[in-house]
């Protein structure tokens, strides 16, 4: 059920990996998924692979991660843990229920789709495919950009599990909902998880990701996830990674926002050998708000790429962007934004930051903000900074007796803290300044009381 | 109001382009096209040495390898290399200029027109003038008294007679013809251009500028421009350029190099006033320029400031390598688009040595249907510690049909540096106008009084002369016009 990946071109492997699996894939979906899969094979087919010649991917070279024999999940894995046991979060007032993605897979096969107060349900994407043929085929790949980019399409076409969330129209969820990714396995495993959120008209949720690796093995994720926000609708997203070295991660979040929709979303990146995060948030109504940060503390040798994209295609809408990251030993990182401001998207207030420290030579970061504006009556702007800590902050600090080690950290605490408090739900956010907190000392970044020791390898 | 802004935008758009008359001039042209054996023709009527014919065909072969580049934002129609004539020369009676008299009456009239006496009364104003017309330099003025300082001001053909070895030594060293396509094609075809060579210690007491003029139809302007400034001296160099109003689009791909050694300063200033083409986007020329200044020496200086108003498509970075210890690269732009202009335009600094520092101060101005982008990079590499860049970028929309784009890249691989790079985007503010208008001062004023103080931080840095073409320059394409 699951096949190894031989030493030939990446994408030709890839292609191949599909062709030998492609009736495995098909049985287990509907078929108006699988016509979507034929078609985005074959859009891969003439996308190919993304190399560094791809504007998009100079400054991350994904061939070398994805050329190894990675075992592909075709099918539910049968590891059992008990999640009660080794994983209680501490963080208060979030949702009780957690759901858990392992591998890719929605792990509790007995309650595959869970209802929610008020008629809102969370639960396997798979599943979702079968009882909600309709609200799936409404929403499912009309976000994410198969035409344009190629591992979005590998993705579309591995399609397979992930998480699925339906909010209707007016429903109001109190506590933020739970998910954590989990990989875990004896060998070198590759995932392609599908997620699909819909929030109907003046609904609101809100959503905490984590991601964890909880073996030692490399590991290698491709995953999507589709977010449509029906007018005045509210979704908070926030997204903690926090896998180990050996893992590498490329996720596209496609948010589509209607008419006066709010979405913030923070992704805040601890730990991972190697993550690049794109981010496209499509304006498609009047009146939308869009808050896209992220804070990336990366050393030793991992790499961070967001890549934000940012469509303004309607008047009347505000969005901001604020990237902030710590880079330290020789860690590299990338940044690019992108605003585009449609020629009729008047009155769009967009606005762009990155602000980057290096504490060592051997770290280094690329940074690319960019606009392209169509429209005249727009308040645009962008910024990028790469320095070092304020000697004279440093100086302030240890002239009142602050040594230098606590001093430095102070300066980057505060630095992140920009970040972290845009996080709008308080519980979160106090956790999250901890773990920040201990990733700066150093120290191995988990919850307390978390038994997931991911970090550990 | 908008009845007003009607109005104007309707002015600025039928604001004829004033340098557009063609000189009935005898022009003797070469066939059209290119291949080798053309090369060979060109580099033979200049009776050029071995080295210089070398050059030109490794260069022709590199081209001929190479692809159009497409990665810019622009939209370029396919460009037809073949049906361009890559040598045209205005006929002269003798073979070069001894004194203005031995120069064509209707192309002393011609520069007159231009606005540059080719005189030596041009004393008054203390610029020296090497003028280009299709590729050939016309005149060089000043030259004996330039000479007794021992500073070189010529043209390049006779830089190439006179000083070959200079000429061997730094051309190609900043730009080599493997740097781009455009670079490849300049260097397998130049036909001219100017040289300057500034001795160590010397303070080039006079501002020297080159005019360039394109004039006979269908042919393209490939020039090349080197400056070689050596330890402790100083130059201010200025640059124009104009172009007859055709129907068809004319290539203009040329090359400036700089080198400044240790502890010189040069500063280039370029006012481009091609023909940007009619109302419709018809015409014009394609601009397709290669500048580049290199920083060889400590505490050396280049200083780029560019108004670019002209050309229907410019592409043009001009960049800065700052090698040596301490040294600094500036660029100051302000780049007009209107009609159916492209611009996009920028800079490179590639920060090397120790302690060096660059600025970039870019304002973008797009009105009727262009497109303008800013397009940089700021490079910092592992060994320039303390490297210093602050970039801004500013771009204003005249209306809502135009577009402006910011490309910014910035590669840091240091920790004692500090880049800074901020941009924004915006049209001329309601309550801007309506505080002007409030003072008295009329709409239109109160535009043209705001784009002046929007560029004036780069207008600052040219040469006074310049300063005052510049904005009548910018007066012409935008006085009043609003978004």
């Amino acid at each position: 059920m699951s096949s190894e990946i031989v030493n030939i071109d990446i994408k030709d492997k890839l292609l191949d990996l599909y062709h030998t699996n492609h009736e495995t894939l098909k049985s287990s979906s509907p078929d108006y998924i699988n016509i979507i899969r034929e078609k985005a094979i074959e859009q891969f087919k003439k996308l190919g692979f993304p190399d560094k010649k791809n504007e998009n991917y100079k400054y991350t070279d994904l061939k070398k991660e994805f050329d190894n024999g990675y075992k592909t999940y075709l099918s539910q894995n049968n590891i059992k843990f008990e999640i009660k046991d080794i994983f209680s979060c501490d963080v208060p007032d979030l949702n009780t229920k957690v759901i858990l993605l392992l591998n890719g897979w929605y792990y509790d096969r007995e309650n595959l789709l869970i209802e929610l107060p008020e008629g809102a349900i969370i639960g396997s994407f798979q599943k979702a495919t079968e009882v909600y043929p309709e609200l799936v085929k409404k929403h499912f790949a009309q976000y994410a950009d198969t035409e344009k980019e190629g591992l979005v399409a590998l993705n579309t076409a591995f399609v397979k599990d992930g998480i699925f969330l339906y909010v209707p129209k007016g429903v109001v969820i109190e506590k933020p909902i739970q998910i954590i990714n989990v990989l875990m396995d004896e060998v070198e495993g590759f995932t392609q998880h599908r997620n699909l959120y819909i929030l109907e008209e003046n609904s609101q949720a809100s959503i905490v990701v984590c991601d964890h690796t909880l073996s030692a093995n490399n590991f290698l994720t491709n995953s999507v996830a589709e977010f449509f926000v029906g007018q005045n609708a509210q979704l908070d997203y926030s997204r903690i990674q926090n896998e180990h070295n050996g893992s590498k991660q490329v996720s596209h979040l496609f948010f589509h926002q209607e008419r006066d929709s709010n979405v913030t979303a923070n992704t805040i990146s601890l730990h991972g050998g190697l993550i690049r995060n794109n981010i496209s948030v499509l304006l498609n109504g009047e009146g939308c708000e869009n808050n896209t940060y992220g804070l990336y503390l990366t050393d030793k040798g991992q790499h961070i790429d967001n890549y934000v994209f940012i469509d303004h295609a309607k008047p009347n809408c505000i969005s901001n962007q604020l990237f902030k990251g710590v880079l330290d030993d020789f860690a590299t990182g990338a940044f690019s934004g992108k605003i585009l401001v449609r020629k009729d998207a008047q009155k769009t207030q967009a606005f762009q930051a990155n602000k980057n420290i290096l504490l060592t030579d051997d770290a280094d970061i690329k940074t690319r903000p960019q606009l392209e504006i169509y429209a005249d009556d727009v308040k645009c702007s962008h910024g990028a900074t790469v320095g070092q800590l304020d000697e004279n902050a440093l100086f302030y600090m240890r002239a009142r007796g602050i040594n230098k080690k606590e001093a430095k950290l102070l300066l980057m605490y505060a630095f992140a803290h920009e970040v972290i408090q845009k996080i709008r739900v308080p519980a979160l956010k106090d956790r999250i300044n901890d773990l920040v907190e201990k990733r700066l000392r150093g120290e191995l970044s988990r919850c307390n009381s978390c038994q997931m020791h991911c970090c550990n390898a | 109001m908008e009845k007003d802004q009607d109005k104007i935008l309707n002015e600025v758009t039928q604001s004829e382009y004033k340098y557009g008359f063609v000189s009935d001039i005898e022009s003797e042209s070469i066939s059209k096209g290119l291949s080798e054996s053309v090369v060979r023709l060109i580099s033979q009527k200049k009776n050029e040495p071995e080295f210089m014919l070398e050059f030109r065909l490794k260069a022709f072969r590199y081209w001929q390898k190479m692809k159009m580049p497409e990665w810019a934002h622009l939209q370029i129609p396919e460009i037809k290399y073949q049906d361009i004539i890559y040598y045209s020369v205005p006929k002269q009676k003798v073979s070069g200029p001894q004194s203005i008299n031995d120069i064509d009456p209707e192309l002393k009239a011609t520069f007159d027109k231009l606005g540059i006496s080719l005189d030596e009364q041009k004393r008054l104003s203390g610029i020296a003038v090497d003028a280009v017309m299709d590729s050939v330099s016309v005149k060089t003025t000043f030259k004996e008294n330039l000479a007794e300082l021992g500073i070189i001001f010529c043209s390049f053909s006779e830089a190439v007679q006179e000083h070959p070895d200079l000429v061997k030594k730094y051309m190609g060293s900043v730009v080599p013809y493997t740097d781009n396509f455009f670079a490849a094609l300049n260097s397998a075809v130049f036909s001219d251009g100017s040289f300057c060579y500034i001795p160590k210690g010397v303070r080039c007491p006079m501002e020297l500028s080159t005019y360039f003029r394109i004039n006979a139809a269908n042919t393209g302007q490939f020039e090349r421009t080197l400056i070689v400034a050596e330890d402790d001296s100083y130059v201010s160099y200025l640059e124009g350029c104009t172009a007859p109003k055709r129907d068809e689009n004319q290539l203009h791909a040329a090359i400036v190099e700089i080198i400044a050694n240790k502890n010189a300063y040069v500063k280039y200033s370029t006012v481009q006033n091609w023909y940007p083409g009619d109302k419709n986007g018809l015409g014009g020329i394609y601009n397709f320029v290669t500048k580049r200044g290199k920083c060889a020496g400590e505490n050396s200086k280049i200083s780029w400031t560019q108004v670019e108003t002209g050309s229907a498509v410019t592409w043009k970075y001009p960049s800065c390598i700052l090698l040596g210890d301490n040294s600094v690269g500036e660029f100051y732009s302000v780049a007009v688009t209107n009609n159916h202009q492209q611009a996009d335009t920028g800079t490179k600094m590639i920060h090397i040595g120790k302690n060096t520092k660059s600025t970039i101060v870019s304002k973008g101005i797009s009105a009727g249907f262009s497109n303008n982008s800013y397009r940089g990079l700021v490079k910092v590499t592992k060994n320039a510690t303390n490297a210093r860049n602050y970039s801004q970028c500013d771009s204003l929309l005249l209306g809502d049909k135009c577009g402006a784009h910011t490309f910014p890249y910035i590669e840091v691989d240091n920790k004692d540096s500090i880049v800074e790079h901020e941009a924004t985007t915006s049209k001329i503010g309601e309550d801007q106008i309506f505080y002007c208008n409030q003072r008295g001062i009329k709409t239109e004023d109160a535009i043209g009084l705001i784009v002046n103080g929007y560029a004036k931080e780069v207008l600052n840095k040219l040469p006074m002369e310049f300063a005052v073409e510049a904005q009548k320059l910018l007066q012409i394409s935008l006085e009043g016009s609003v978004g």
